[in-house]
């Protein structure tokens, strides 16, 4: 009896990500397929939850913050190894950690640990202590360790076997500190570019998950293999639009001085049928932005927002109060300009060319001209962050971490991600001076109350001034198999194979 | 056949120029399958795919075959003078030609999109888009007129014409100009499609034709997803295209001049 359940809970899983891995150095992983390797071979200290957004111990059988928020000490877990036998102690960490800070590794995950004040110190406090000290009080350090692989190779799978542009292997660790796991034996992964590619092979039961559907294929799996596709709810993930209202931006005074007014943010927020974006474009897997938050995140998001409720009616009235006219179905600004401005995003999106189309349909109801412009990815970052030369930009922002201090380098007024002004020596406006103090604050306190109500004031910000008019979170859309049992799909990536080791595969039974 | 296509061709160009209201977004009704209201169904944001065929057959027509007319007429020009000149110009129109041909123009188009400004209307943008593809696109087809010429010039009849006292203008005209042609028109048609689908490619990164505007490019893009055995009307944009430069070649018969 054991012996047949052992045989139906062994074998191979598989999957396909859409582009070869950039690095295999668990310090440089940045593009999202290398972040998927990573998270199936390495170890961390501790692991958000998935399901329930918590940290969760991992080689860290413990740790504790102090009560200025401005150290973190780390209990090693005891007995744990490396694949070769060397125990994991906390020189292992502290050595993980100086790589991770050498200015010479120019490792993409450090920029979390460096601040204007100084860069995180980590230090040994004994065979299985680690102290981690940070220069200026930071509120949820904790989950800054979901991402930091400590050595190599302790995660629940090592690569066996590596063909580029074509697959890669991974096996089961042996030396996995978490005895009896994983389940299965091995995971293959294919490198598959063609979306339409993976969904026919994961029919033909080739592959037993998919991660991430667009909307269309997951309507198309929902009627050709009903029970296989999942609908997690919304991501973390949103789509929005912003105006370029930086000063020194090569383009039209006129338009500068219509981006940078209040009316006419709020009025073409006013204006956009969020739910029509949901249900058209993505096929009803979206949910209507209210702010930076999705609803999905439950511990941020402020429970009393709502999306901004399309009312095309208040929108020409506020336009009327900030001086636009309505002549002849145009609107024209008290200089009798005309309101006509480009709105750049990336080539190849269809989504967001979707979008654009729909949302340039919505403001022509208020006489307003937009011109699509799609450009590849290259020469629109070029311009929002360099150049500056565009008028309006349709983007989305991945976000994996729930944690507000995730978007200081967006909110924060001196950031050079901050879309609509980057970089500003002090904030130009009264609104954006507020942002900066209140997301500081948050920062610099542990007390969850403390936190919550400042960044609840920072989205209601958001949501009088419309820097950014926020659109809809999309949902995670994934396949599973019904040869897989412990599989939870969550909105937070990786969305299928997050607990990985408690996946099991059935002998039998076909991919859809 | 040839009162065929010139009777589909003029009705052709007849329903191009009908007013169509292609952008408007019947949003209840996305990839609605064919009706009364909508005879091709409607695309994803509930645009009826008949009024946009229509419209995107006038932008297409027009502007891809105004840039395979640009194309095939400085071909004409510099392939004439190298086939029939030789020597330097020769070198320097095939090394020219050569030059062209491994440029990587996509990467010269993303290049050109990125001069220009933004805010310019879709029609403008294709215009220009079109322009550039034309511009281009000269260097193959006047490789293979030069090639032309340089076979024709050195054939028994255009010698016994020199031999006769035939001025350079009249061998030009009488005797070289009526050979060369079927080599330029059969330029001309497969240059013609080769930008229709060309402006699709572009679309995709950018420099094709913007929303909300139609062409046929943009409408094949529909079947990048696949899904004709359930909605064959989506093949309409393909069979369309087909349709018309076959029935161009039917109307300007070519002449056999191998003989």
């Amino acid at each position: 009896m054991n012996l047949l359940l052992v045989l139906a809970l062994c074998g191979e899983l598989r999957f396909a990500l859409h582009d070869e891995p950039k690095t295999t150095d668990p310090l440089m992983m940045a593009d999202e397929s290398a972040e998927a390797i990573g998270y199936l071979t390495e170890g961390v200290l501790l692991r958000i939850n998935r399901l329930t957004q918590r940290p969760e111990p991992e080689l860290a059988a413990s740790w504790r913050i102090s009560k200025d928020s401005t150290k973190i000490t780390f209990e090693l877990r005891p007995g744990v190894k490396f694949p070769d036998g060397s125990p994991l102690t906390s020189e292992t960490v502290v050595a993980t950690f100086r790589r991770l800070l050498d200015p010479a590794l120019h490792s993409p995950i450090a920029d979390t640990f460096k601040t204007e004040k100084g860069t995180v110190k980590v230090t040994t406090q004994g065979p299985l202590t680690v102290l981690a000290e940070f220069p200026a009080p930071t509120a949820g350090m904790e989950s800054m360790f979901d991402q930091i692989a400590i050595g190599s190779g302790l995660g629940p799978f090592l690569v066996a076997e590596r063909r580029p542009g074509v697959s890669i292997v991974l096996k089961r660790n042996p030396s996995y500190w978490k005895r009896g796991l994983p389940l299965a034996d091995a995971i293959r992964i294919d490198i598959e570019q063609n979306r339409d590619l993976e969904l026919l092979r994961f029919r033909r039961g080739e592959l037993q998950l998919i991660d991430k559907l667009t909307p269309d294929l997951y309507e198309r799996l929902v009627k050709e293999a009903p029970g296989t596709a999942v609908d997690a709810g919304p991501t973390l993930d949103s789509e929005f639009l912003w105006f370029n209202q930086a000063k020194r931006a090569p383009i039209a005074e006129t338009a500068k001085e219509w981006f940078r007014s209040t009316a006419f943010r709020r009025a073409v927020s006013q204006a956009i049928q969020r739910a029509d974006l949901c249900r058209v474009v993505y096929r009803g897997h979206a949910t209507p932005a209210a702010g930076p938050i999705a609803p999905s995140n439950k511990l941020w998001f402020k429970e009393d927002s709502a999306p901004e409720r399309f009312d095309p009616a208040t929108a020409a009235k506020l336009l009327e109060t900030d001086g636009f006219r309505f002549q002849n179905g145009v609107l024209r600004d008290r200089g009798g300009n005309r309101v006509e401005f480009s709105l750049v995003t990336n080539a190849g999106s269809k989504t967001r060319e979707r979008m654009a189309a729909m949302i340039q349909e919505d403001l022509s109801k208020l006489g307003v001209k937009i011109n699509i412009v799609t450009l590849d990815f290259p020469s629109l970052i070029e311009r929002m962050t360099r150049s500056l030369n565009y008028e309006a930009c349709l983007l989305g922002l991945m976000n994996v971490d729930p944690d507000p201090s995730e978007l200081m380098n967006i909110l924060l007024s001196s950031a050079s991600n901050h879309p609509w002004n980057p970089s500003q020596k002090t904030p130009e406006t009264t609104w954006e001076a507020e942002i900066d103090r209140l997301m500081l604050a948050q920062a610099a306190t542990a007390d969850y109350s403390a936190r919550k109500k400042s960044f609840d004031r920072v989205q209601e910000i958001l949501r009088e001034q419309a820097p950014v008019v926020y659109l809809l979170h999309p949902n995670a859309l994934s396949a599973v198999s019904k040869q897989l049992t412990g599989v939870k799909p969550t909105p937070f990536f990786p969305h299928t194979f997050w607990d990985a080791p408690h996946i099991s595969i059935a002998k039998s039974g076909g991919g859809g | 056949m040839r009162t065929a296509a010139i009777v589909f061709l003029a009705l052709v160009g007849l329903m191009a120029l009908l007013p169509v209201n292609f952008e408007r977004q019947f949003r209840d009704s996305p990839n609605a399958g064919p009706s009364r209201q909508f005879p091709l169904g409607t695309d994803d944001l509930g645009r009826d795919r008949f009024s946009r065929l229509i419209y995107g057959t006038r932008v297409s027509l027009l502007l891809a075959t105004a840039a395979a007319i640009l194309s095939c007429l400085a071909a004409a020009a510099l392939g004439g003078i190298a086939g029939l000149a030789g020597g330097v110009a020769d070198k320097i129109i095939l090394g020219a030609a050569d030059l062209f041909l491994s440029l990587p123009w996509l990467f010269l188009l993303l290049m050109a999109r990125a001069f220009l400004p933004l805010n310019v209307s879709p029609m403008l943008s294709v215009t220009i888009t079109f322009l550039l593809l034309g511009a281009l696109g000269w260097a193959a087809p006047a490789k293979v007129l030069r090639a032309g010429l340089r076979k024709l010039r050195g054939s028994d009849f255009i010698l016994q014409a020199r031999a006769a006292g035939c001025s350079p203008a009249r061998l030009l005209w009488r005797h070289l100009m009526p050979n060369v042609m079927p080599i330029l028109w059969a330029q001309l048609w497969i240059t013609i499609p080769a930008y229709v689908l060309a402006e699709s490619t572009l679309g995709m990164l950018g420099l094709g034709v913007m929303e909300p505007l139609p062409s046929w490019g943009n409408l094949l893009r529909e079947l990048e997803g696949g899904g004709m055995a359930d909605h064959p009307w989506l093949l309409a944009p393909v069979l369309l295209l087909a349709a018309v430069i076959g029935s161009f070649q039917l109307v300007f018969e070519r002449e056999d001049y191998s003989a």
